[in-house]
């Protein structure tokens, strides 16, 4: 297997609002994908349409070589806000998940969470956010996916928590190389644990590939005002500002730029998914997430 | 047994980091000949990167002919840099370097425009020595 889900033309529709359009991806198995983009991107939607828990309205998916199916042990989803229950006990959501999936790996769930130092008589409502992920994230790995799906994992946790939350799903896919699609908009985190990017914008993948080769292949130019125009073949200006007397460009292209006209720097993932962000637009035609 | 970190601001490819922070302390005699550089494990779970990070860093390590991993065992060092001699040849060069610094101070020049001096005739010299070549 090389792809963990590929998508094609894949369209989800609430009503007249479009979460997620013509987009086709091949998420490729035995990496940790990054999936960015501003709220309202589609990035839930494209999430939940993988682990079967939304049909689309056009398009095809196949998830794991197969159809996507609903609560599928292969896959281990943690939704956003990390749901958990919070009048039971952490032991009783242990037991909960050793019950419902076939391939529940008790030995892991305990070691992990005697490892965070959690009280398996604790009631999950009384975590800390941090807690909380680290306990949801422990019941999608304890199934022993072949697939894990994180929605905004981090967004609501403190940087302490983030990092220690990040180096457990690391350690994680060190011993088992799980394939992993994690949402945020933390860029600076997923820089650090995603070695392939998807980014989405206005319900369209706006650019994707491998962390390396985009960092790679895109270029900040700056120098005396040009026409964008006039860079050559092969060159695709992403974003062009300009005064009266500069022109500030972020160009992507393989080959390198060698005209003395210009000052060319490589540029960090942060500011080349900004680029491609801000040049959709100004978002006035999101879709608010609290609105879907 | 030595420690990585990440600098998430300094420009440089993570994995480049690592090598960088590997040869540095090789350079400084914490990594000898026959150390073990930590597991790709040990590693995430302390930075909090990419597997495939580590591993690319290690592999290059490998290609440079600094490591040499075993299997099943973990990933050792195989030479010891910044011998002796090595350092007893930085020396005089560093010498002459101070001699020019204090010159270029001399004529006035700031701390920038002697970064930019020194970083400009660098790539310049490269670039004639590499046309030359080719």
């Amino acid at each position: 297997m090389t792809s963990a889900a590929i998508t094609k033309n894949l369209t989800k529709r609430y009503g007249r609002k479009t979460a997620l359009a013509d987009c086709s991806l091949d998420i490729p198995a035995g990496h940790v994908v990054g999936l960015v983009g501003p709220n309202g991107a589609g990035k839930s939607t494209l999430l939940q349409l993988i682990c079967g828990q939304l049909a689309p309205t056009a398009g095809s998916l196949t998830v794991l070589d197969g159809p996507p199916v609903t609560g599928s042990p292969r896959i281990g989803f943690v939704a956003q806000d990390t749901p958990v229950y919070g009048n039971l006990s952490i032991e009783d959501h242990l037991r909960l998940g050793r019950h419902l999936n076939p391939s529940w790996d008790d030995d892991l769930a305990r070691e992990r969470i005697e490892r965070l130092d959690l009280d398996p008589k604790q009631k999950a409502g009384k975590l800390s956010g941090g807690q909380r992920a680290q306990l949801a994230l422990t019941l999608a790995i304890a199934k022993r996916p072949e697939l894990l799906l994180l929605d905004e994992p981090v967004a609501a946790l403190d940087p302490l928590a983030r990092r220690e939350f990040l180096q457990g799903l690391m350690e994680y896919v060190a011993e088992t190389g799980t394939s992993v699609v994690m949402s945020s908009h933390l860029v600076a985190d997923l820089e650090r644990v995603c070695d392939y990017l998807i980014v989405l914008v206005k319900s369209k993948v706006r650019v994707t590939g491998e962390v390396e080769e985009l960092l790679a292949s895109h270029h900040r130019v700056t120098g005396a005002r040009v026409d964008p125009e006039k860079l050559g073949p092969g060159r695709t200006v992403v974003q062009a500002r300009h005064t009266d007397v500069q022109s500030s460009l972020v160009v992507r292209s393989t080959a390198p730029i060698e005209d003395p006209a210009f000052t060319v720097d490589g540029i960090d993932l942060e500011d080349l998914v900004l680029a491609y962000m801000s040049e959709a637009g100004n978002g006035r035609d999101r879709i608010l997430e609290k609105q879907r | 047994m030595i420690e990585f970190h990440l600098e998430a601001r300094s420009g440089v490819a993570p994995y480049m980091q690592l090598i960088q922070q590997v040869r540095h302390a090789m350079r400084l005699g914490l990594l000898k000949e026959g150390d073990k550089l930590p597991t790709v494990k040990d590693v995430v779970a302390r930075v909090a990167i990419n597997p495939n990070t580590v591993l690319k860093a290690y592999r290059e390590l490998e290609y440079e002919g600094l490591v040499q991993p075993r299997p099943g065992l973990g990933t050792f060092v195989t030479r010891t840099l910044g011998s002796e001699d090595d350092r007893a040849a930085h020396e005089p060069l560093r010498r002459d370097l101070e001699g020019w610094l204090a010159k270029a101070r001399d004529a006035g020049l700031d701390d920038e425009s002697i970064e930019a001096l020194f970083v400009n005739t660098f790539r310049h010299f490269s670039a004639e020595r590499a046309a030359r070549r080719g």
